[in-house]
């Protein structure tokens, strides 16, 4: 599994009197395959997960990924560290099913016909592979949120980081992502409030009020978050 | 299902036709369009985009969802011809707005965006030595077709949720959340496209 490490990283968005400190002194290593992040809204959840491919450069401390700095080696971390978001219209970023999934490897420069194989293997995986020549806007919330995993893995990441990809699902099309999400077999981050999607994970993360507030198994952590809300 | 004449896979000629010659047919139909001054002509002209509809394997009801979003802009065109122009120029100016819309229309329905993006990524190859970035242009050309749902999702949630409030239409109240929630769903885009290696 790949190493991500987060060292003494602060962070803090905007500036004067609108500064805001979201992330507060947060030093951890993250090498289990399957880890969860919890915690309530607004407590630093997807600021922590967007360091981890450098969408957000922390403002004090550093992030490494395989020993790549976020600040200096974006590309490379991109490359590595996949991401899929909470709002699936928000990742599609082409009209049909295929043409988004094959995006991402045109741009790496990958013959048409490579692409489309691989293309097809992809979505065949996914279960998507009737929907190929279909406008990506017909598709159910469930098979959009499918499709913009399918886009992100077909480029082959080591790391895929997931924020909150349920929330806007209904419960099948939530199993049916989750499904999915289980039997990968890369390093996965997973932001989530539906903490059943946690069972089997091997570190979950709770987060409060911008800090790293506990650090165990699934079971213990839910119970601190519990805790922590009630 | 398709209002909005995104592509429909089809083994046709018109699907078969390489990308780049429909665009350049799109430019020339376009061109050629401003010599027509007899109703003949006009008609002529649809009926050969009509032809092209037949030979894609398309029937009248796809012909007609193209059209129906135009009617109450042609119905108005059509009107005031009449009266300024008599029935002739009407019609001449008609067949040209329809047969137009239709080819375009039927160009989207038998042309991957992709292979239409690629093509115009080709024909302005040239101008990247006066600064211009190709592949940029036709990224925003696929974004901005894929946005158009998007936008009209957006639109219809801001007024259903209205309606749930009991408020009723004022162009200002629908105006300011769709423009909110636009820009708000650009930003998450600009994301997702930055997490998917576009500035590479
Ligand atoms: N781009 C941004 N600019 C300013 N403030 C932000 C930005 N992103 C998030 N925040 C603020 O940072 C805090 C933490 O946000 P976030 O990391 O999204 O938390 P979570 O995902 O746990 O809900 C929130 O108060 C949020 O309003
Ligand atoms: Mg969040």
């Amino acid at each position: 599994m790949p190493v991500i490490d987060i060292e003494r990283v602060s962070h803090t968005y905007g500036e004067g009197t609108s500064r805001r400190t979201v992330l507060r002194d947060v030093t951890v290593t993250l090498t289990e395959q399957r880890i969860g992040i919890i915690g309530a809204n607004g407590s630093g959840k997807s600021t922590f997960v967007r360091l981890l491919n450098g969408l957000v450069v922390p403002t004090q401390g550093a992030v490494t990924v395989d020993g790549l700095d976020t600040r200096r080696h974006a590309r490379e971390v991109r490359r590595r560290v996949g991401f899929c978001f909470t709002d699936p219209d928000a990742q599609i970023v082409m009209p049909t099913v295929a043409e988004d999934v094959a995006f991402g490897l045109r741009r790496r420069g990958l013959g048409k016909a490579e692409a489309a194989a691989r293309v097809r293997e992809t979505l065949e995986a996914y279960g998507l592979a009737d929907h190929a020549d279909h406008p990506a806007h017909l598709l159910s919330g469930g098979q959009k949120q499918l499709l913009a995993l399918s886009s992100v893995l077909v480029t082959d990441p080591e790391v895929l980081v997931l924020d909150e990809p349920t929330t806007l699902l209904d419960l099948r099309n939530a199993a049916a992502v989750q499904r999915v999400v289980r039997g990968l077999p890369h390093q996965v981050v997973l932001v989530t409030h539906h903490l059943d999607l946690l069972d089997g994970f091997d570190r979950v993360l709770v987060f409060d009020e911008a800090r790293l507030v506990h650090d165990g198994p699934p079971h213990a952590a839910v119970e601190h978050y519990r805790k922590l809300m009630s | 299902m398709s209002p909005l004449g995104l592509y429909r896979p089809g083994d046709s000629l018109p699907h078969r036709l390489p990308a780049g010659f429909k665009l350049l047919l799109m430019v020339a139909a376009g061109a050629t369009s401003v010599f027509l001054d007899h109703p003949w002509q006009g008609a002529s002209a649809v009926l050969a985009v009509l032809g092209g509809y037949l030979l894609a394997g398309f029937g009248l009801g796809t012909v007609w969802r193209q059209v129906r979003p135009l009617v109450w802009v042609l119905g108005p065109i059509a009107v005031f011809h009449v009266v300024l122009g008599g029935w002739e120029q009407a019609a001449v100016v008609l067949g040209l707005v329809l047969s137009l819309v239709l080819l375009a229309a039927l160009v989207t329905l038998t042309t991957r965006t992709t292979d239409m993006v690629d093509a115009v990524v080709r024909a302005l190859g040239p101008l990247r030595v006066v600064g211009v970035n190709p592949e940029r242009v036709g990224l925003l050309l696929a974004l901005g077709i894929r946005s158009v749902p998007v936008v009209v999702g957006l639109a219809q949630e801001v007024r259903d949720a209205q309606r749930a409030r009991g408020l009723t239409a004022s162009p200002r109240a629908f105006a300011v959340p769709l423009v909110v929630r636009s820009l708000r769903h650009a930003d998450a885009l600009g994301d997702a496209l930055v997490a998917r290696g576009v500035d590479d």
